[in-house]
């Protein structure tokens, strides 16, 4: 709690908010027994359903699911920050010739569905599941990378690139040796956030067909009966909220770690990457 | 492009049924995250929790993860939908909301103290500050990023049509397989569409920014 929108609560509003508490408590517990209890009618707590968690060809299906879903990020990752970082060069060239066509392209990039782009890969370039996903994520999060960044130089003061220049440097040598290295490490935040986005998107491959966690939990319904549908998917969502919530702790992390050096020891309660957080 | 003028009433449907989507869900996406944000300050501790867990929770799931749960667990649940379109909004909305609980909580951060304890000063109850004072300022702060929540909502409704919603990229999918020697024109048709949407509003995003940037 950064901001107090309310005084510091007496005996009187104390008792009232515990109250309130215990009353939202009880509604809260009440739907989460109202869902357990459908759950349960429907049978999903039986013994049997969750004994094939025992078999390991089970965990080896979603081992392979979960291997799929990292490689396809990290391919993409590793290829669209290096594309975000060129695209950003071009987007801010002094060259109108250069940067008025990139700005066309990234704003084509970032107003398109992903699920669209990789299947747009898929049939008009006849690649096989995982470069059409791959291609996607990249196109698109190199796009969301290279407006980050720009942002990222955006905010320096005016006076690091006049100085570069002032100098002597290039206006490229100015950009590569100043300004990104700057730009950079102020977005560190914000671009592991869009990494969150990246694993995310990773999903959609699911539509496409590439064969990731989502559609592990598919294949296996399809083999072992949809009475496992269930466990299944709900061991498959965990997996994915938790390896992204990792991610996103990262992301916290180093905003924190960022912001203590800024401000010399004072730290940001809550980092706001909203714009770049959303995909 | 033949293709695409033959097929011209299969893409306004579709991007109707795009529009429709995005619209109910962003509907009801604002006014959930409002009251999430809402809760997420307010002095109730149980309200803030379950705020904050479900931010937490549906921020890091997979949008597909979602539209997997509302369209193909929710109905074995004994949820039965008319139409799976209703799947398609809650998930997108249910979604949604919590990126705009987020985005307005951090536009009531925004709103200085001062604002706050003037409030409280002159008597006002905590919902008072928070609806008469605090909220309007913070909505001003927060329309950009809203916007391009919104954004990412219009892109993120072509989930649905992987999960039987007949919306743009629904039927982008039906045309493509249908018209196999000219896929390249039918999905750039379909781009051309979300891009009809999408395209002004970052217009209108970047414009409300400069015109609210002054504002603090």
């Amino acid at each position: 709690m950064s901001s107090v929108l309310y005084d510091v609560p007496g005996p009187k509003a104390r008792r009232v908010s515990l109250i309130g508490s215990v009353v939202g408590s009880l509604l809260i517990l009440g739907l989460l027994a109202w869902i357990v209890s459908t759950l349960a009618q429907q049978g999903i707590f039986e013994g049997r359903r969750w004994a094939i968690f025992t078999r390991a060809d089970v965990w080896a299906l979603l081992g392979n699911g979960i291997g799929a879903t990292l490689s396809a990020a990290a391919v993409a990752a590793v290829i669209a920050f290096p594309l975000g970082l060129l695209l950003c060069l071009m987007r801010i060239s002094d060259l109108a010739a250069i940067r008025i066509p990139t700005r066309i392209v990234l704003e084509f990039l970032r107003g398109m569905p992903v699920v669209l782009m990789m299947f747009f890969v898929l049939l008009v370039f006849g690649t096989n599941q995982f470069i059409a996903v791959v291609a996607g994520l990249v196109l698109y999060n190199a796009a969301v990378f290279a407006e980050i960044i720009r942002a990222g130089i955006q905010s320096l003061p005016k006076g690091q690139r006049e100085a570069g220049l002032t100098i002597g440097l290039t206006s490229f040598q100015s950009r590569m040796i100043i300004e990104l290295p700057q730009a950079v490490r102020r977005m560190m935040p914000s671009l592991v956030a869009q990494l969150v986005v990246l694993l995310k998107d990773t999903s959609l491959g699911y539509i496409v067909a590439y064969g990731e966690l989502l559609r592990a939990v598919q294949v296996m319904a399809d083999f072992l009966g949809t009475q496992f549908l269930f466990p299944v998917f709900f061991v498959a969502a965990a997996i994915y909220i938790a390896i992204n919530i990792c991610v996103s702790r990262i992301a916290v992390w180093i905003e924190r770690r960022g912001s203590k050096k800024a401000a010399g020891g004072v730290a940001k309660a809550e980092p706001e990457p909203i714009e770049a957080e959303v995909a | 492009m033949d293709v695409i003028i033959e097929n011209l009433p299969l893409y306004w449907e579709g991007f109707l049924r795009t529009l429709f989507l995005s619209a109910v869900s962003g509907v009801i996406a604002l006014v959930l995250g409002t009251v999430l944000a809402a809760a997420r300050v307010s002095p109730v501790a149980a309200l803030r929790g379950f705020s904050m867990t479900y931010v937490e929770i549906l921020r890091n799931t997979p949008l597909t993860i979602a539209f997997f749960f509302a369209a193909i667990v929710l109905p074995r649940l004994g949820v039965k939908f008319e139409q799976f379109e209703v799947a398609a909004i809650i998930a997108l909305s249910a979604y949604t909301a919590a990126f705009i609980a987020e985005a307005v909580r951090s536009g009531v951060n925004s709103v200085p103290v001062g604002q706050a304890e003037a409030a409280r000063s002159i008597g006002m109850k905590f919902g008072q500050v928070l609806s008469l004072i605090i909220l309007p300022q913070a909505l001003r702060t927060v329309i950009p990023p809203l916007i391009n929540i919104l954004i990412a909502l219009v892109k993120n409704s072509s989930v649905a049509g992987a999960f039987f919603v007949l919306e743009l990229f629904g039927y982008g999918r039906q045309l493509a397989n249908a018209n196999g020697d000219a896929v390249l024109a039918v999905l750039l048709g379909v781009a051309f569409f979300y891009l009809l949407i999408t395209v002004p509003l970052g217009i209108l995003a970047s414009t409300v920014e400069r015109k609210v940037a002054i504002a603090r």
